[in-house]
């Protein structure tokens, strides 16, 4: 068989990062490819020389046989080259018959057909399953959900041979992820070539045919899906061997703080709540204690964490910050406190992309210290190597600019940001969501250590398996309320879904 | 205001189709809003002083702002995109005053013509290159026309210089009879077949959806694999041709040239065309609502001279309240839908 898209020999480098070497890559028609590697392996990289956003320093790309140099992304979906990314790149503002077809509208004289676009796009909306949605309805009317597979019908549109996934379940549910299947099943036994990537293992070994492993930018090698098992896969993705993964498999040793009588909470919420927002929050957090937040996507965590950090005000309850009552009105209260809060979303709230790894730890150190004082060079490189070395940040160069990182280590930075201001609360909100298990098992083991030293942290996280891990004590949110507070001994991810399930008990 | 209130959904879950015709409706709530505005005006008008319910009346509002209705159009389709033109009242003023000289020295109208719009479409090219190119924001790089076209109006000449020329004294005084005893001026059949051509192409063509998928989310817009740097570009050549085709009108108006004019019009084609309801983020409006936007600023002014008594200045005045409140309203209403 005739491959529909061959890569040989692709490199491409940014400034202090090496972001693909050598790389091979190939795409059959009638198969779902995933393209697998850790953060930093460069499957982002290699996507996006696909779809001409990069360029490619040396190597070839063929399209059936034809020799390829794709400069824009038009050049490559005018090849039959469609992506649909991880943040659905439509126009929210135009409808969905709009999005559609937006610069392939089928035209009269020069005029655009409006019959002819609502007719074309109801049967490509049909041939997806998708007949509920209204062609002239707003983009922005609908969920992420559907507005991704809005743009899955885009790329249907094209008659696309190619469809690259960019980490297309991250934001769904599970019926969501099973509406989505069915369609890339479908598009798979019509002969379009699928390439698709995502974290969520099982996934991938449910939809995929075939696959390709990456990691720090070279190529390990490409695998028929059944023929490689979920430890081999994990082991060619982290490099390491079985042992090394069973002893990172494990559970990081958990400080067990005592909330003895006696001892302050460092944290100590009553009732606090904020109008359509959340309410009846009791948590209290003890020096060297992990609290997990549980709940579903929705439930309120984030919320909650806003309300502590001040980023949002609270309305109604109460708040002490050992023993003393306080009103937090503002981050800037909240920091003087001692409290940070790693946001989950590290790109719009947390680093500043333009700005090299050094100049975002250093902003933070500043920031702490006040402006007047000038942190000398030499403590400067100093700190800033410690942090590199101590979260394992790669590539551990600290003038790497922050947006050619990996998420998993963009986070280590974001981590390692707050970590130099010295908290004594410390909330992450989804520390790990999007980043690969080396970098994940590297954070959990973190957050005990840093507990194991006093710190007390809120640990937010969709992952049950994950909250139950690293957390001490676990509140259960549920809409929008704290339903719960369980002591985390031999809890099990049942028995936290009952509560969730069930209301408090 | 009511329309607002009543098109905007409280609860949001899963979409009906009632309640996405709402939002579809929605997406004209601030240019409708406008039209009320416009209506009431024009009713309290009728109600203070009784010449003012009259068909001239309303047609004078055209007649008067023919200059001001085409800037509009050209600013609308750069604010579409996200951007901005502060050059276009510099670039008026330079088409009066080149028009103005070369008539002094016996050109040809028609070729005077030609020149000017060549002029205007030429330094609006030159600004979206340099916008698109050298990835600067609009607003300096206009900002930088704007001097440089009020300049070369300087240099051109300091005095105010008369139009005698046959056939812009033609225009000027040539007056298009309607039934019903009315008339409109040449320029206002110019003026609103630009408007309908500028609807056509932002509704019909593939240019014109590319204008606003722009607004909506350039980075997409460049993903979806759309013409960003071209439309861009030609978006602000379109403005500078607009300038130059409202320099001629204004020429036509008040037949002459001087370097000091239409000073601060690129403010009036703003407050124009986000009165009329586009969002000054892009991806929102329609050109007839910067229509309507201008007929609105036509009224306060219209007001002020049947009132006699207020100084001229009350018109910023007002002007600068409604622009304030329509703003206020848009944040409320982007808000609520959200």
């Amino acid at each position: 068989m005739v491959p529909v898209v061959e890569m040989t020999d692709i490199a491409i480098g940014f400034p202090g990062v090496k972001a693909l070497d050598g790389v091979n890559f190939r795409l059959f028609p009638g198969e779902v490819h995933a393209l697998m590697g850790e953060n930093g392996a460069g499957k982002s990289t290699l996507i996006k020389a696909l779809t001409g956003v990069y360029s490619i320093d040396s190597g070839t790309v063929t399209v059936l046989g034809e020799h390829k140099q794709f400069s824009t992304p038009a050049a490559s979906q005018a090849a039959g080259i469609s992506t649909v990314y991880q943040e659905v790149n439509l126009c929210p503002n135009l409808t969905v018959e709009e999005n559609v077809l937006l610069g392939r509208e089928p035209r009269r004289r020069g005029s655009i057909d409006w019959k002819g676009v609502r007719s074309r796009t109801r049967e490509v909306l049909a041939e997806l399953h998708l007949d509920q949605v209204d062609p002239g309805s707003l983009l922005s009317s609908h969920s992420i959900a559907v507005q991704q597979l809005i743009a899955i019908a885009r790329s249907v549109e094209i008659n696309a041979k190619v469809l690259i996934l960019d980490e297309p379940t991250s934001s769904l549910d599970a019926d969501e992820v099973n509406q989505l299947f069915r369609v890339i099943r479908d598009l798979r036994d019509r002969g379009v070539a699928i390439l698709f990537v995502s974290h969520f293992l099982e996934q991938v070994y449910d939809i995929s045919d075939r696959m390709t492993v990456l990691r720090n930018g070279k190529l390990v090698g490409e695998y028929m899906t059944r023929d490689l098992s979920r430890m081999g896969l994990i082991s060619k993705m982290i490099g390491r061997e079985m042992e090394a993964l069973a002893e990172l498999d494990q559970a990081p040793a958990r400080t067990r703080a005592r909330t003895d009588s006696g001892v302050t909470p460092f944290l100590e919420t009553r009732g606090l709540g904020r109008k359509g927002s959340v309410s009846h929050v009791d948590l209290s957090v003890y020096p060297g204690e992990v609290v997990g937040l549980a709940g579903l996507l929705g439930a309120g965590r984030t919320e909650i964490a806003r309300l502590i950090f001040g980023a949002d005000k609270a309305d109604e309850g109460s708040m002490a910050i050992k023993g003393a009552s306080q009103r937090i009105r503002s981050p800037r209260t909240a920091i003087d406190l001692r409290i940070g809060f790693c946001s989950e979303d590290r790109k719009e709230e947390g680093l500043i992309g333009d700005l090299s790894v050094r100049d975002n730890l250093v902003l933070a150190m500043q920031a702490s210290k006040g402006w007047a004082r000038r942190i000398p060079r030499r403590v400067q490189d100093e700190l800033v190597a410690e942090y590199i070395q101590a979260l394992d940040v790669r590539p551990a160069n600290p003038d790497a600019l922050i947006r050619n990182l990996s998420g998993g280590n963009q986070q280590k930075v974001l981590l390692a940001r707050w970590l130099v201001t010295h908290p004594e609360l410390l909330i992450l909100d989804e520390p790990t969501r999007g980043i690969d298990i080396g970098a994940k098992t590297q954070i959990q083991k973190l957050v005990s250590q840093l507990a194991a030293d006093g710190m007390s942290i809120l640990f937010i996280s969709s992952e049950l398996e994950e909250v139950l891990r690293v957390s001490d004590r676990i509140a259960v949110i549920k809409d929008r309320a704290m339903v719960a507070d369980i002591n985390n001994d031999d809890v099990s991810v049942e028995d936290v879904m009952t509560v969730i399930a069930g209301g408090a008990q | 205001m009511s329309p607002l209130t009543t098109l905007t959904p409280l609860t949001v879950k899963k979409p009906s189709p009632a309640r996405n015709r709402l939002r579809g409706g929605a997406r004209y709530a601030p240019t409708l809003a406008t039209v009320g505005l416009f209506i009431a005006m024009f009713a309290v008008g009728s109600g203070m002083y009784p010449s003012f319910l009259s068909g001239q009346v309303f047609l004078n509002l055209f007649i008067d702002n023919t200059f001001l209705i085409v800037l509009a159009v050209g600013m609308t389709f750069v604010i579409l995109t996200g951007g901005i033109d502060l050059s276009v009242g510099a670039v008026v003023a330079l088409s009066m005053m080149v028009s103005a000289t070369l008539l002094q020295q016996g050109w040809n109208a028609g070729a005077i013509i030609v020149l000017v719009l060549l002029i205007g479409g030429g330094l609006g090219l030159l600004m979206g290159l340099i916008i698109q190119y050298f990835d600067i924001q609009p607003f300096i790089v206009t900002l930088a026309g704007m001097f440089l076209a009020r300049g070369l109006c300087y240099v051109i000449s300091l005095d105010s210089i008369p139009v005698t020329e046959g056939f812009f004294t033609g225009m000027a005084q040539a007056q298009i009879p309607l039934p019903g005893d009315l008339f409109v001026s040449p320029g206002v059949l110019l003026a609103l077949g630009i408007v309908a051509i500028a609807f056509f192409v932002l509704h019909h063509t593939r240019f014109g959806r590319t204008v606003y998928a722009i607004g909506g989310n350039e980075h997409s817009a460049m993903l979806m694999g759309l013409p960003v740097k071209s439309t861009k570009i030609l978006v602000y050549a379109l403005s500078g041709l607009c300038s130059a085709v409202a320099g001629i009108l204004f020429s036509f108006y008040s037949l002459s040239g001087y370097s000091l004019a239409a000073q601060g019009m690129e403010l009036d084609a703003i407050a124009a065309v986000v009165i009329g309801g586009t969002l000054l983020t892009g991806g929102t409006g329609y050109v007839l609502g910067s229509v309507v936007g201008v007929l609105v600023l036509g009224i306060v002014q219209t007001f002020i001279a049947y009132d006699g008594t207020l100084s001229s200045w009350w018109t910023k005045i007002v002007i600068g309240g409604l622009l304030l409140v329509f703003i206020l309203l848009q944040r409320l209403f982007a808000r609520k839908t959200r």
